[in-house]
This record gives structure tokens, C-alpha cells and sequence, in this order.
């Protein structure tokens, strides 16, 4: 692939390196906003603009100060946790489910546990909030947990049928020719195998549940609130420090996360290619 | 397959093998479909369920006919030509003194009045001066006498209209279209026909964000899939960082930027190209410049795809027969790319036309797409069968996109975490 980009004639080196100027500006472009409200949640001062006044951590400590911040990071994580762990349970049994059911009907039923992607979340959340009002769920942390799980799953799904396509199913009938049972093979053989593929997809359905707004705008009660919602009524009313430094956390949030999967990726690699 | 092991080991039972194995094969069907059974059952209430729900909404014409049972009735072999008779008007006369009694008459009459501007002051003022119901064969001067508007077919043919049980009212709603007093379908009036003006704007500014992303994101992707697999891992970090940064976040980080006094504003001033500050957000430019940033991405990736399982020895073959780099990449280069530039392109039109938050936050009061009217409706003015209705249709367009999206990729698997 290397050698695709070493430009023989000048017209072409100029080419590349406009195609390359252009892409850099493009990379900045995508960067460029990320990193700028960063240095902006360490100021000294109540102002949102360069050059600042000073270093100092009054915005973290205003952050963790507040209730409200506080109590809407907490209801991020709780329901990012039990959202991930119901659509663990649920996604990884329909995958495994998925990957040996034979039908003409699988293609129908995959776009229907993978539709939740698609549609757009003002109509998820409208229907929602119609659906889950009169059985008392709106404003509660149950309705909240069981819509990100229907949100996160599909990710669940779409990384865990991954993993299993590429999982030698010959594993599991030596298992079973040397007498294994199902159970027993799937914790000993199959699990420890795809063990990386299933921490991809709680990461996948953590992160889609903690980035969730639209649903919680239209079905959190106050107390529900989460990370984002309250970032949202804040960029809302009017962009404080204290935004930024909620910025701050969620992004670092984001890396590590990020960070994880390609960690697991990486090793999932590794793997394949010892096993080759 | 347990089973099926079994049962082909164990030869000596009498069940000929071919129905063992049939039944094997059964059980080991039966078994996958268990697995997947509990998620269906919990998106069918959690997602399609809902959804239906929406959906049935934007035709379900409850109101009139649960609160004025007996007008309906009596209209029900009306022919809409002429004032309808006395029986009509009693009956009217007899649910609205039921229905004042019971508190309903608002429900109603909220229902009537999108069907007739006006009719929320006819019923509460009929409500309010009918003291007693009418002596039989009076109910009709009763009523003129109290609004004349109960004289006019007008009124009559909106009540008919809203007696359900099922309305097309909504849907047509939608479409800027509404029933004149014969039932034909027509224009609705000037002042109500905002929503394709909605739609237009939703589908011009989406196909924007789409041709910006693509011409943004196609040298993204050539230079990464073009360089060496370590230097490409690395700048991907460029593009995957943004992807999985919070919505919010990238949106507050663009008003920061872009506001009167932030950095791009600061810097054009100071370099002396303005004296004003320009404005850059709460307007179309924002919503562009914003909705580009966070779908960028989504075109990216599929472009990089299919960009790296294109082979360098076509273009080398292409020089090597006498091609220029320009026709060598026209001709040989970019039609290899067109099925990653249509996943790409359609997964980030599919997914801006359902956008919401971003261009609630950073546009003006004339950028709202579409998901904002449906919020709108369904959360301030509470008209949920308009909100149903709008959703209806954008769940359509969605719905068509995402079938050709995927005959296009053909089950090819879908990256990221989407985001609204």
C-alpha cells in the first residue's frame, strides 16, 4: 500500500500534497473546537474567551459543588450501568441466537432489532413518552433505563454477531465431543473467546446510553436528569464556565472509553493473528 | 448441535435417521428462536410498540366522538349539503349539557377548533348559555340564537369531520393539504401551510450537510486509506476522538467558538479583516458549520472502507497503460469508491434529517428541522395528533433511506454510536 503515495512526476507529488494540506486542515477542523473549550474550563475568570486571565480549578470545584452537576453525573452512571448490563443480557443472547437460526425471516427480524439506530430519536422519544405515560413511567429511572436499553442493544448486537462470525464453532463441538455440556462449553470455551468482543459492546451500549439526550428530555422528571440534559438547559440559559469544565469530564470520559475499546481491539488482533 | 451429535451417534434406535435428524433440527431451531425471542419481546414494548402507538395517533379521531356521542350519531347519514335538521341540533344541545356537567367540553372543542378556527368560543359560549336543554322542536332556534354559527354548514361539516373514528385530518395536516366542505382534498389556507415549507427546509439542509461532509471528508479518507497503516492509526485518532465526544459537548464547543467574542471572531478582529463581529451562530451558518462537524465522521469511515480495499496495482496498471493521474483517478480510482461516497452520503442524510438538538442550540428561530416541530407539538401546544402525524412521515422518508442504505451496504456491518 505504501509505495501508492510516492508520486513519480511532479504534477502528481503536487496533487498529494494538496490532498494532504487539504485532509490536515479538515483533521484540525474536526479537533479544532474539542481542544479549544478546554483551557477555557481552567480560567481564573467568569468569561468564555482567550486570552485567560488565569489558572485555576474554581469551575471543577463550582462543578462538584453543585447538587444539580453532581446528581445528574450520578444519574448518567446509574443509568448508563443498568441500561448496559439489561442490554448485555438481551443483545448477547439474540446474537448468540442469531448466529445459528436459519430462516428467510432473519433478515426482517435483524432490521427490527437493529431499527432503534435508525429512527430518529424525536420519535422514539415521542412515542415514548405516549407510551410510557399512562403506565406511570415517564419521570421514573425504570423508563429511562428500559429506553436506552432499547437504544443501546442494537451496538450490543452489531459487535457481538461480529465477534461470533469470526469464532470457530468447531471450538464448541470438540467441547461437546469430549463431553461438554452446552452450559459447561460456553463458560469454559466459548465465553473466555469472545469475552473481548462483549466488553466492545458494553462499551458501545454504555457510551450510546450516556450521550442519550432526546429521550431524556422528554421523559426524565427533575430528578432524573443526566449528564447531557443538564448541559443542555445550560448551553441553553447561558454558557458558564461550569459547562465547560462538564465538557471537560465527559470528554475525558469519552477517551478513556475509547481508549478501552481500541485497547481490547488491538488484543483481539494480536490473538487472531497467534492463532494463525 | 449437541443434539444433532447425538443423534447421529446413537444409530441403533429404531426412528429412522432422516426424522431424528429433521427433529434435531427442529429443537436446535426452536432453541435459537428462544434466544432471541427475549429481545424481541422487549423492543416490542419498548420500541415498536411506542412507535405504533405514534402512529395510530396521527389517525385517531377520539374526541368528538367520546364527548358528543350522539351528534356524531345523529350526523352520521348527514349529506353535508344543508344545514342538518332539528334531530341534529337536539342531540347537540342534549351532549353539551352532558358534557358541561362532565368537565369535557374543552376536550372537544380543542379538537374542533383545529378543524375550525374559532370553534374553542362557540362551544364554551354555548356550553355557558345553555341554561337548560331546549324544548323538543326549539333546539334549533336555541342554538342559532345563542351563536349564530350553529346556522352555518361550516360548523356543521367540522363536527361531522371530527367524528372519527378514524381522521386523515392530521396526515394531510402534515402536508399543508386539508377537506373544503365537500370532503375534497385541497390546499390548506395560507397562514396553516408551514410544514413543507419544514420539510423543504430539513431536506436542504440535511443534502448540505451531506455535500459538505462529502467534500470534506473524501480527502480525509484518500489520505488515510493512501498512507502507511501506522501513520493512518494514528491520524484516525483525529477522527474517531470527535466521533465518540459527546453531542453536547461538540455543540457547546461550537458556540464557544463561534460566538460574538469567541476565538474565531477574536481572530479575524485581530488580524484586522472585520471590526464588527461577525455572526456565526444562531443562524444557518451555524447549524451548517455544526451539523457538518459532528456527522463528518459517518462519512469518513464508510469512505475509508471502501477506499482501503481498493488495490494500488490498479492505478499503477492504469499508468502503466498510459493513463494521466487525472484520468487514472477519474476513470479507474473514484468509480471504485462510489458504493463507500453512497453508504456514506445516505447514512449522513438519513441521519441529519432526524437531527434535534443541534440546531435547537445553535439555530435561529428559521433553522429548525422538522424533529422540532414534532418536540413542539408534542410538549408546548400538546396537539400530539400533529406530532404523530409529522412523525409519521419523517419515519417514512427515514425508513425508505434506510431499506436502499441497506441494499447498498448488503448487511455490511454499521460503525459508531449514533447520535441525535
Amino acid at each position: 500500500m505504501s509505495d501508492n503515495h510516492s508520486p513519480r512526476t511532479a504534477s502528481q507529488r503536487i496533487a498529494w500534497i494538496t490532498t494532504v494540506v487539504v485532509a490536515s486542515l479538515v483533521l484540525v477542523f474536526l479537533m479544532a473546537p474539542i481542544l479549544a473549550i478546554m483551557p477555557l474550563s481552567f480560567s481564573s475568570g467568569s468569561y468564555l474567551t482567550y486570552p485567560l486571565p488565569g489558572f485555576s480549578l474554581r469551575w471543577y470545584e463550582d462543578f462538584l459543588n453543585s447538587p444539580r452537576w453532581v446528581s445528574s453525573l450520578k444519574n448518567s452512571v446509574i443509568i448508563g450501568v443498568a441500561s448496559t448490563i439489561l442490554s448485555m443480557v438481551l443483545g448477547t443472547l439474540a446474537s448468540l441466537g442469531l448466529a445459528q437460526w436459519k430462516s428467510k425471516f432473519k433478515p426482517l427480524v435483524l432490521a427490527i432489532v437493529l431499527s432503534p439506530v435508525v429512527v430518529p430519536g424525536v420519535i422514539t422519544a415521542v412515542g415514548l413518552y405516549f407510551f410510557f405515560a399512562p403506565l406511570g413511567l415517564t419521570g421514573s429511572y425504570a423508563g429511562l433505563i428500559l429506553a436506552h436499553t432499547a437504544l443501546s442493544t442494537p451496538f450490543v448486537v452489531i459487535t457481538v454477531s461480529a465477534t461470533l462470525q469470526s469464532f470457530d464453532m468447531n471450538l464448541a463441538r470438540a467441547a461437546a465431543s469430549l463431553g461438554a455440556s452446552p452450559i459447561y462449553a460456553f463458560r469454559r470455551v466459548i465465553l473466555p473467546l469472545i469475552l473481548p468482543g462483549l466488553a466492545s459492546g458494553a462499551l458501545f451500549a454504555f457510551a450510546t446510553s450516556f450521550d442519550e439526550v432526546v429521550v431524556v428530555l422528554f421523559m426524565a422528571g427533575p430528578e432524573q436528569r443526566t449528564l447531557p440534559r443538564e448541559m443542555f438547559s445550560g448551553i441553553r440559559e447561558n454558557i458558564s464556565p461550569t459547562i465547560t469544565a462538564a465538557a471537560v469530564i465527559l470528554t475525558t470520559i469519552s477517551v478513556i472509553l475509547l481508549a478501552t475499546l481500541e485497547a481490547l481491539r488491538r488484543r483481539n488482533e494480536r490473538l487472531k493473528g497467534n492463532l494463525r | 448441535m449437541t443434539a444433532a451429535f447425538v443423534a447421529g451417534a446413537d444409530a441403533s434406535s429404531e426412528v429412522p435417521l432422516k426424522r431424528r435428524l429433521k427433529r434435531a433440527e427442529r429443537t436446535r431451531r426452536l432453541k435459537a428462536l428462544a434466544l432471541i425471542l427475549p429481545l424481541l419481546l422487549f423492543l416490542l414494548f419498548t420500541f415498536l410498540g411506542p412507535i405504533a402507538g405514534m402512529l395510530w395517533r396521527s389517525v385517531d379521531d377520539w374526541e368528538v366522538r367520546q364527548v358528543m356521542p350522539h351528534t356524531v350519531a345523529a350526523l352520521a347519514d348527514w349529506d353535508g349539503k344543508d344545514v342538518p335538521g332539528e334531530p341534529a341540533f337536539a342531540a347537540l344541545a342534549g351532549d353539551i349539557r352532558t358534557a358541561r356537567d362532565a368537565g369535557t367540553v374543552a376536550i372537544a372543542s380543542k379538537r374542533l377548533n383545529y378543524a375550525l378556527n374559532g370553534f374553542r368560543t362557540i362551544m364554551s359560549g354555548t356550553a355557558r348559555n345553555l341554561k337548560a336543554l331546549p324544548e323538543p322542536g326549539t333546539a334549533k332556534d336555541t342554538l342559532i340564537g345563542i351563536n349564530p354559527a350553529w346556522g352555518e354548514r361550516a360548523t356543521w361539516a367540522a363536527i361531522k369531520g371530527a367524528s372519527g373514528p378514524l381522521t386523515s385530518f392530521y396526515l394531510l395536516g402534515a402536508l399543508d393539504l386539508t377537506r373544503n366542505l365537500d370532503g375534497a382534498i385541497v390546499a390548506a389556507p395560507e397562514e396553516q401551510a408551514i410544514y413543507r415549507d419544514v420539510f423543504g427546509r430539513t431536506f436542504t439542509i440535511s443534502l448540505g450537510v451531506t455535500v459538505l461532509c462529502l467534500i470534506l471528508g473524501f480527502p480525509v479518507a484518500y489520505m488515510l486509506a493512501t498512507l502507511p497503516t501506522g501513520q493512518s492509526n494514528v491520524l484516525m485518532i483525529f477522527v474517531l476522538l470527535p466521533f465518540w465526544t459527546s453531542l453536547l459537548v461538540r455543540t457547546c464547543a461550537w458556540i464557544v467558538v463561534l460566538q460574538s467574542e469567541g476565538i474565531v471572531n477574536d481572530s479575524l478582529r485581530w488580524i484586522g479583516l472585520i471590526d464588527e463581529p461577525l455572526r456565526l451562530i444562531y443562524n444557518r451558518f451555524g447549524v451548517y458549520v455544526a451539523m457538518t462537524h459532528v456527522l463528518l465522521p459517518f462519512m469518513i469511515l464508510p469512505l475509508y472502507s471502501s477506499m482501503r480495499s481498493i488495490s494500488p496495482a490498479y492505478m499503477r496498471a492504469a499508468a502503466s497503460l498510459g493513463a494521466s493521474p487525472v484520468t487514472a483517478f477519474l476513470r479507474i480510482y473514484l468509480p471504485q469508491t462510489v458504493p463507500g461516497i453512497g453508504a456514506g452520503s445516505l447514512l449522513v442524510f438519513i441521519l441529519a434529517i432526524g437531527y434535534y438538538i443541534t440546531p435547537a442550540l445553535v439555530g435561529g428561530a428559521a433553522d429548525q428541522m422538522i424533529s422540532y416541530f414534532i418536540a413542539f407539538y408534542t410538549t408546548e401546544t400538546v396537539n400530539w395528533g400533529l406530532a404523530s402525524a409529522l412523525g409519521a412521515v419523517l419515519l417514512l422518508a427515514t425508513l425508505l433511506l434506510a431499506v436502499v442504505y441497506g441494499k447498498l451496504v448488503h448487511g455490511q456491518q454499521v460503525t459508531g454510536g449514533m447520535k441525535n
